[in-house]
């Protein structure tokens, strides 16, 4: 026999001024189960906690139905009162009076009778409630972090500085992402490989980081604080333990003509390589595709010529495993290629460029050593027209968002052609300029007024080639509106930041939300922003949405927070609220037919299978079983199973079906 | 309010994330709404498994109001697609069985569309009281029970 406490608030006079709650509190207590019932001005204050607790102790209390606010609000302050005075704190439910009914009805009876119908469903509720413990995992401290970018790089140094384990794993051969391609950075204009290999060297120096390039993630199962991480470390050909990295190798391989990643297809580089010299590990790898031994069977020039015999055409991908407690994603972003725009001819000009291969160009370790010049013969461009928005903030043929960092790249550009190109011209056609953030607006401001950057406000509508000129045809949207030609030595297009290729398989392996574009979802776009709908994987970085490097880096050092504050506990608590599949004695065991439609159902593949066997082993039936662990709550398997074997803690059927016929009867 | 006017009973079957908490908002908007709709909280829409409507039914609802989070914002992911999709089937035995599927409002309230929570309800108590009482449930679900025992 239940014996249940009532306690009615008043809110002050939130729910007074509308509930007749001495009423409430009275048709309570002649409800059946119920020992005692009683109304209070604060419910939530702690003489009103005392009530609650001193009751529980005299009168042997088995449930406590708080009639006040939302539980969305004060549930965890009355359970945690419920489990000081000795009683589980899951046998405690609240019932909404305030949201649900006295702050959006007028005085009245019937007022007053949804108040006691709202309480009545609880107490029903409370009936079938049955005592719940936390669930309690254990945390493997070691993070695994996916890309070497700046974010990457920032998160690891972070997490690894609180003193955990870190695993780094970076596709390409060589750590560094986007920021190590960059010339300089607005808007101090401070050379980004300056800024940035000191971090990539404290990367690979670091006791607590272990770094793994190129690798790739292969698989990724579990759940917060015990993930099993597979990694794919895909073959580099060499032995990294005997290589030295004397570069001997590259500088004798004689297929030489390979268009550079890092470059932008605006150098070359050979088939055993290094992607640049400040290259993290500076070690090099053979790109299997353009080998000439891969190709065609015959060459190992390299195998010849190194000095610590390191070259090993034998080695294959190789798949490692590993547990891991967080994961922290970093991946980055990629530059759209602007060919869906041929009215800007990239492609079909060699001297329109996209703002990644200028920035190769104004780099001092670029291959023109930081000189402008053009790709197609190599002479120093008097004009130069820059086009914002090439891609952004065109739902029509390129992405509907704005890519954020192209107004501000635009300006750098521009300021640094006027620096190294003395009485050189530059043209920027733009959409708006939106420079927000610290010093942002002042940086653009320098480049109009003191480098003299032509801004022109419109767009651009073809670009073509003349007398080996390109002239650009454009219009002046300001004042009188009018058409503008500029005849052009090279064209720089600020291309769109997109999502990287691979990114929706990459979620889809993490289970982790993407959305439209691709870019990963964070858990809320205000108060979650680092972290995922799956609980211990974090975001970092220009996955999530494009985005500049200190707002990267603090991204990156706020998911490192995160995981650091996960990896502070040697186990996670977490609500016990989940499903479980019935069992019963033999010769049933569990009404489960073994269907498995609730693990098709599964957001969270939380639902295994269990096999029932007899003591020689024989399996008698095969059953669903629910992972603890990874089980979120949601119910929808209990929805689904058509035997009724699956139901969920705090939400049972039993607990439901009490509580829509409380609803509907009143005595 | 004439007292002799029908007040129809409505159960709400919401999930915790969204729309229990876009009512909540209602309430701290002070947006009045009628009181025939009283609340039952679900972790998620994908938990509320439809016998339970059919239940409200059995036990003297006159209408039913099921919403949870708008799709794409399901905090589970896609507990709220699975209830869609649930919904879309149901419906179509609902009706074939002879049961009023006017009475039953389907609808997506966010956490931030406590406005919108007040018109849900507004909008199906007008649209309930003008059906009047669901006595016919009780024909169809005895003819029902009968057919089952034959």
């Amino acid at each position: 026999m239940s014996k249940i406490g009532v306690f009615i608030c008043h809110c002050g006079e939130n729910i007074s001024a509308t509930v007749d709650v001495v009423k409430v509190a009275e048709e309570a207590g002649k409800l059946e189960g119920v020992a005692f019932s009683t109304d209070y001005k604060y419910m939530c204050s702690d003489p009103g906690q005392t009530i609650i607790k001193q009751m529980i102790k005299e009168k042997g209390l088995t449930g406590v139905v708080v009639a006040a606010c939302s539980p969305r609000m004060h549930e965890p302050t009355f359970r945690k009162a419920c489990s000081e005075a000795g009683l589980n704190p899951y046998m405690c439910e609240m019932s909404n009076l305030r949201e649900h009914c006295s702050w959006v009805h007028d005085k009245s009876d019937a007022t007053t009778q949804k108040a006691i119908d709202l309480v009545r469903t609880l107490v029903e509720k409370v009936k079938y409630n049955k005592p719940l413990h936390n669930i309690k995992v254990p945390v493997t401290k070691t993070a695994l972090v996916i890309g070497g970018g700046i974010a990457g790089i920032q998160a690891s140094l972070d997490i690894a500085n609180a003193g955990h384990q870190v695993v780094l794993i970076e596709k390409d051969p060589s750590i560094g992402g986007h920021m190590s391609q960059l010339s300089e950075t607005f808007p101090t204009l401070d050379c980004s490989q300056c800024i940035l290999t000191p971090r990539m060297v404290e990367v690979a120096q670091h006791p607590n980081i272990t770094l793994l390039t190129y690798a790739e993630l292969e698989k990724l199962e579990g759940f917060i604080g015990n993930f099993k991480a597979t990694i794919r470390k895909k073959a580099k050909s060499i032995d990294e333990k005997l290589c030295t990295g004397c570069g001997l190798c590259t500088t004798k391989c004689p297929t030489k003509k390979i268009p550079s990643e890092f470059n932008t297809g605006l150098g070359f580089r050979p088939a055993i390589y290094v992607p640049f010299p400040q290259a993290v590990p500076n070690k090099p790898v053979i790109d299997k595709l353009n080998c000439q031994y891969y190709l065609k069977g015959k060459c190992k020039v390299c195998e010849k010529v190194c000095p610590t015999g390191a070259i090993r055409f034998d080695q294959e991908d190789e798949l490692v495993e590993m547990e891991v407690g967080a994961v922290v994603a970093a991946t980055g972003f990629n530059v759209m290629e602007p060919s869906g725009f041929p009215e800007y001819g990239y492609g079909k000009y060699k001297d329109v460029i996209t703002g990644l291969q200028f920035e190769r160009l104004a780099s001092a370790s670029g291959p023109t050593l930081g000189e402008i010049r053009r790709p197609s013969d190599g002479a120093i461009p008097k004009k130069i027209v820059f086009i914002a928005c090439a891609g952004s903030r065109d739902p029509a043929k390129g992405i509907p968002y704005c890519s954020k960092i192209c107004c501000m790249y635009t300006a750098k550009h521009a300021m640094l052609y006027q620096h190294k190109v003395h009485g050189g011209e530059s043209y920027i056609f733009y959409m708006d300029i939106r420079a927000g953030g610290k010093n942002y607006e002042e940086f653009t401001r320098r480049a109009i007024v003191d480098d003299e950057v032509n801004y022109i406000r419109g767009r651009v509508s073809k670009v073509y080639e003349e007398n080996g000129k390109l002239i650009v045809k454009g219009v002046d949207t300001l004042l009188n509106a009018k058409p503008v030609e500029i005849e052009a030595d090279m064209v720089v297009l600020a291309s769109a930041a997109v999502a990287n290729p691979g990114s929706e398989e990459l979620a889809q392996r993490m289970h982790i939300s993407y959305d439209a574009y691709n870019f990963f979802s964070e858990a809320h776009p205000k108060l979650k922003p680092v972290e995922t709908n799956t609980a211990g994987i974090f975001l970092a970085g220009a996955c999530q949405a494009p985005k500049d490097i200190p707002e990267t880096v603090s991204q990156a050092s706020g998911a490192a927070a995160k995981v650091a504050i996960l990896f502070s506990q040697n186990e996670l608590s977490r609500e016990p609220v989940v499903a479980v599949v019935n069992r019963s004695p033999a010769p049933l065991y569990s009404t489960c037919v073994g269907c498995f439609m609730c693990a098709t159902a599964c957001p969270y593949q939380a639902i295994g299978e269990e096999l029932i066997t007899d003591r020689k082993g024989n399996v008698i039936k095969r059953v669903a079983k629910v992972n603890p662990g990874l089980c979120q709550g949601c119910g929808t398997c209990v929805a689904f199973c058509r035997s009724k074997s699956i139901d969920i803690d705090g939400y049972s059927n039993e607990q439901m079906y009490s509580e829509v016929m409380a609803l509907l009867n009143a005595e | 309010m004439i007292m002799n006017e029908f007040e129809p009973k409505i159960v709400a079957f919401v999930c915790n994330w969204c729309t229990y908490a876009g009512a909540d908002l209602t309430g701290t908007s002070r947006i009045k709404y009628a009181q025939n709709v009283k609340i039952i909280r679900f972790p998620c829409t994908g938990r509320i498994d439809f016998m339970l409507l059919l239940k409200a039914f059995g036990e003297g609802a006159d209408g039913i109001i099921v919403s949870g989070c708008h799709p794409n914002d399901c905090h589970y992911t896609s507990g709220n697609f699975h209830a869609r999709r649930r919904w879309i089937m149901f419906r179509g035995l609902l009706d074939l069985l002879g049961i009023d599927v006017r009475r039953i409002q389907y609808s997506w309230v966010s956490a931030a569309e406590g406005a919108k929570w007040a018109d849900i309800v507004n909008t199906t108590v007008t649209a309930i009281r003008e059906l009047g009482p669901y006595t016919d449930y009780a024909k169809v679900a005895g003819y029902l029970e009968k057919e089952a025992k034959v």
